[in-house]
């Protein structure tokens, strides 16, 4: 069951590259989106999968009776998701900004601190 | 050529001005005669040493190391440095930025005076830099001057370059030997020698000390230095900067002198060095720059003797630095004398001074003397060493016996030059209101060239107390040096009578050699100057390419730099380590899916290939919406309850964001710029590949997590808590998930600066500029 959730992983991490490759900083936003939720579940698979079971210890016991799903990764991943939530608030308020300031999200654009040279380098 | 700046900007000496003399003078002084006490303890005792602890981890420590070597150096460095100072406060009397001027000099003496003293090398290491830092600023004094300019970072660049060098020399030379301790290191020589990174240390370190005493093909930088004002040229060139590197030579001679390689190197280097300084030398009609390329003459001299073992070439080497640093330092301040009073030195435009200047031109005479080596200046015994020890020099006496008559034939010459040609002959009518300097002028060069004449008298006050110490610290055995005027009718006798008549043939015949010299120059290919110039233009193109190409500023370009670099070290890592592992394969177990995780998986897989086809961003934050619930299903699918529900928490929260900007930002987002898509999605393709196969490799491996065992029994016996995604972020990991609630505060904060609404705060006329309107 882990390989389907690879290639999806894969799909996903793909997709997310595609959009960061572009100029337009709203996809660049979209495809962080993709990345992230795809660089968590990498974290996710590599702990291993576990059916059902989540990580808890019933009443009474020191440990769990059962093999549980591994905890650690969850622990990362819930830290993971909400810096990444910090991440990609931040990056909006980012290009909103440049949108109202530039009045463009075409990264290629603004050249406001490098402007393009007269010899036309580029 | 090159003048200093004296009219026109004069002012009367300040308080300021007097008190940095003053405390110059009585600093160097006081350094001198603190030397001089310490003559006999050297002589009599081991070497003295002061060490503080600096960096003790690394073996670094701020050690200073008096024997018989650093003592000689440090003695010059000071004595000399005294009477430049003193030359100095006459020379630039007045001067606008003279208190910039002996701040530059105190920082450069204390750096020479670090350097020869340093017990350690990376002390050692640290006060080259300064020395190098402080020339350039010195060399660079007359900084309105664009040729100054030049010459100073010239000097800086190739100074540097060698100190990079001879820092990796000096790093590795430490570890070989196992300290950085100089007495340590320097008794380490069968150590380091037989070890095989001997060559590379010998290398990196004699490209240190050949930049930095002007060693060919590098000797360039010296005689373009003689724009700085005519004290700093008399003091760099003399006594200290230029001889920094024959002090590093000779410092390091125990440990890595005495092989074939080194002796070859420094004896075909120097020989080299002084036959064409001495050639380019005869050239020059500044008076200065002939100056200059003597230097370089006498560096290679001292290069080459350097390179043997015998006991008379060390000795030659270390009477000739003495010998060296008095004539030049005398003979810098002349020609500055004369600059200072007629306001030109060139050859052609002087003569007749004598009856002008009759002190001057007395200096000029005795220390030429000693320069060309007449009997009874130091001089004289110095050249007599030489020979004999060229001669003694077991494995090409020819060919160094040769190089040293040539060289010295030719400093007679120059000499003869320098201290004849400005003052016999006609005067010149444009010189007819010189006067002679004030005695603050000539005291300087008169007690140097004096000095010059009583140890030539008396060679004994310097043979026991400075060059036999000095020799038996480069050697490393007890020495016993005799200098005696009159050695008895021998070979150097011989030599010397030929090298006078060479030098006085060559002085005679000088205008026809020099313009023959000139002929010949034109068909040579271009000066090496010439061509660090070009190489320096070369190596800015270079960095503009770079910055052309990744540099570009575009966002795109950045991206895919970084992402291919990813694909390359996921391939890399996957295909070098499954090499080792034996290969792995894929397994599918497509039946165990229950339909669920299908249906999830669908949501996620259709999310995200929708979001990379939509224009409109309210259908792409749709589609991504899907994406994140089919996440948080698979979160909940596999047992992870809490993170599926942070996730959609997080993701609505994130929505909501999105959902309130949309009205502030375009309604398309047709635009993906100019390059390529094909390439692009081929990147993308194998990212999501390498991706994809790295974690395959992954969970083909059994997990071995210590760490997770230890969460799962300790949770409840240790902190309480039946929630073991809960007790590892708020209790074992607590720190972790405070730095996570500032991050996310820190990052609130920053957008809402960036989104709060600043009337007139924004980027004025950027539009009216050509900015791109949407």
């Amino acid at each position: 069951m882990e390989s389907a959730l690879v290639i999806v992983i894969g799909v996903m991490t793909a997709t997310g590259v595609y959009l960061m490759l572009a100029s337009n900083l709203l996809c660049y936003l979209f495809g962080l989106i993709l990345l992230s939720n795809a660089a968590n579940l990498v974290i996710f698979v590599s702990g291993r999968l576990t059916r059902v079971v989540p990580p808890l210890i019933p009443k009474g016991l020191e440990a769990p009776p059962e093999p549980v799903a591994n905890a650690l990764p969850q622990a990362m991943i819930l830290t993971a998701i909400v810096i990444g939530f910090g991440l990609l608030a931040f990056t909006l308020a980012l290009v909103v900004g440049c949108y109202r300031e530039l009045g463009t999200i075409d990264a290629d654009h603004m050249r406001l601190a490098e402007p393009i040279d007269p010899d036309g380098e580029h | 050529m090159y003048t200093d700046v004296h009219a026109g900007d004069r002012r009367p000496a300040g308080w300021g001005d007097k008190i940095w003399s003053l405390g110059l003078l009585i600093f160097s002084l006081f350094i001198a005669l603190w030397l001089v006490s310490l003559i006999g303890p050297v002589h009599d005792q081991a070497p003295l040493v002061f060490s503080l602890s600096w960096v003790p981890s690394l073996g670094v420590d701020l050690a200073f190391l008096i024997d018989g070597l650093s003592l000689l150096f440090a003695l010059l460095v000071s004595g000399v440095g005294f009477f430049v100072s003193l030359y100095a406060a006459f020379y630039l009397r007045g001067h606008p930025l003279l208190k910039r001027f002996f701040l530059y000099l105190l920082l450069f003496m204390l750096g020479m005076l670090g350097l020869v003293l340093a017990g350690n090398l990376i002390t050692l290491f640290v006060f080259w830099e300064v020395t190098t830092v402080a020339s350039y600023l010195l060399i660079g004094f007359n900084h309105e001057s664009a040729s100054a300019r030049r010459s100073a970072l010239q000097a800086l660049l190739i100074t540097a370059l060698g100190g990079l060098a001879l820092l990796a020399g000096l790093i590795l030379l430490g570890s070989v030997a196992g300290t950085y301790d100089l007495v340590q290191v320097l008794s380490s020589r069968g150590q380091v020698q037989g070890h095989a990174l001997y060559t590379p240390i010998l290398i990196l370190v004699l490209i240190g000390a050949f930049t930095k005493s002007a060693q060919l093909p590098l000797h360039f930088w010296l005689p373009n230095a003689m724009a700085a004002p005519t004290p700093v040229s008399a003091y760099l060139h003399s006594a200290t900067m230029v001889k920094a590197g024959i002090y590093l030579l000779a410092r390091l001679h125990p440990v890595l002198g005495g092989s074939g390689l080194w002796l070859w190197i420094l004896t075909l280097v120097g020989a080299a060095t002084a036959v064409v300084a001495a050639i380019l030398a005869l050239r020059q009609t500044d008076l200065k720059l002939s100056l200059a390329y003597t230097t370089v003459v006498a560096l290679g001299t001292l290069t080459m003797f350097l390179g043997s073992d015998a006991s008379v070439a060390i000795a030659a080497a270390i009477t000739f630095v003495l010998v060296h640093s008095l004539y030049k330092a005398a003979l810098f301040m002349v020609v500055g004398i004369i600059d200072h009073q007629t306001g030109t030195r060139d050859l052609h435009a002087l003569g007749g001074l004598i009856r002008r200047l009759p002190i001057t031109f007395g200096i000029a005479l005795a220390a030429g003397l000693s320069m060309a080596g007449f009997p009874p200046f130091l001089g004289f015994i110095g050249k007599e060493l030489k020979y004999e020890g060229a001669l003694a020099i077991a494995e090409e006496p020819l060919l160094v016996a040769i190089a040293a008559v040539f060289a010295n034939a030719l400093m007679v010459a120059v000499s003869a030059t320098v201290a004849l040609r400005p003052f016999l002959g006609k005067l010149p009518p444009t010189l007819a209101s010189s006067r002679e300097a004030s005695a603050g002028l000539w005291l300087s060069p008169l007690v140097l060239a004096l000095l010059g004449f009583t140890f030539g008298v008396a060679p004994g006050l310097v043979a026991d107390t400075l060059v036999q110490p000095a020799v038996t610290a480069i050697l490393g055995r007890p020495e016993v040096v005799k200098l005696k005027l009159w050695h008895g009718v021998n070979v150097p006798l011989m030599m010397s009578i030929a090298t006078l008549l060479l030098g006085v043939l060559t002085f005679l015949m000088q205008r026809r050699i020099r313009d023959g010299l000139n002929r010949a120059a034109r068909w040579l290919p271009s000066r090496m100057d010439r061509q660090w110039d070009r190489g320096l233009a070369l190596f800015k193109r270079a960095a503009a390419l770079h910055t052309r190409y990744l540099q570009h500023g575009l966002l795109q370009g950045y991206m895919a730099v970084v992402f291919i670099a990813v694909v390359a070290t996921l391939f890399w890592a996957v295909f070098w380590g499954e090499s080792r592992a034996g290969g792995f394969e894929m397994q599918f177990n497509w039946a165990r899916l229950t339909l669920k995780e299908w249906a999830a998986m669908a949501l996620v897989l259709s999310g995200s290939l929708v979001a990379i086809g939509c224009r409109a961003p309210l259908t792409a934050i749709c589609s991504l919406g899907g994406m994140g619930v089919g996440v948080a299903l698979i979160y909940l699918f596999f047992g992870a309850p809490d993170v599926a529900i942070t996730q959609l928490l997080v993701e609505t929260l994130f929505l909501v964001l999105v959902a309130m900007t949309l009205n502030r930002l375009p309604h398309s987002m047709a635009v993906r710029g100019t390059r390529p898509r094909y390439l692009h999605a081929l990147i993308a393709v194998l990212v999501g590949a390498a991706v994809s196969l790295v974690l395959l490799a992954v969970i083909q491996q059994p997990l071995v997590s210590p760490t997770r065992e230890y969460y799962e029994l300790a949770s409840v016996p240790e902190a309480f808590g039946r929630n073991i995604v809960n007790v590892i972020l708020v209790d074992f990991r607590a720190l972790d998930t405070f730095g996570e609630v500032v991050v996310v505060l820190v990052a609130a904060l920053g957008a809402a600066a960036l989104l709060r609404r600043h009337p007139g705060n924004g980027i004025p006329g950027y539009r009216d500029q050509g900015g791109p309107e949407e």
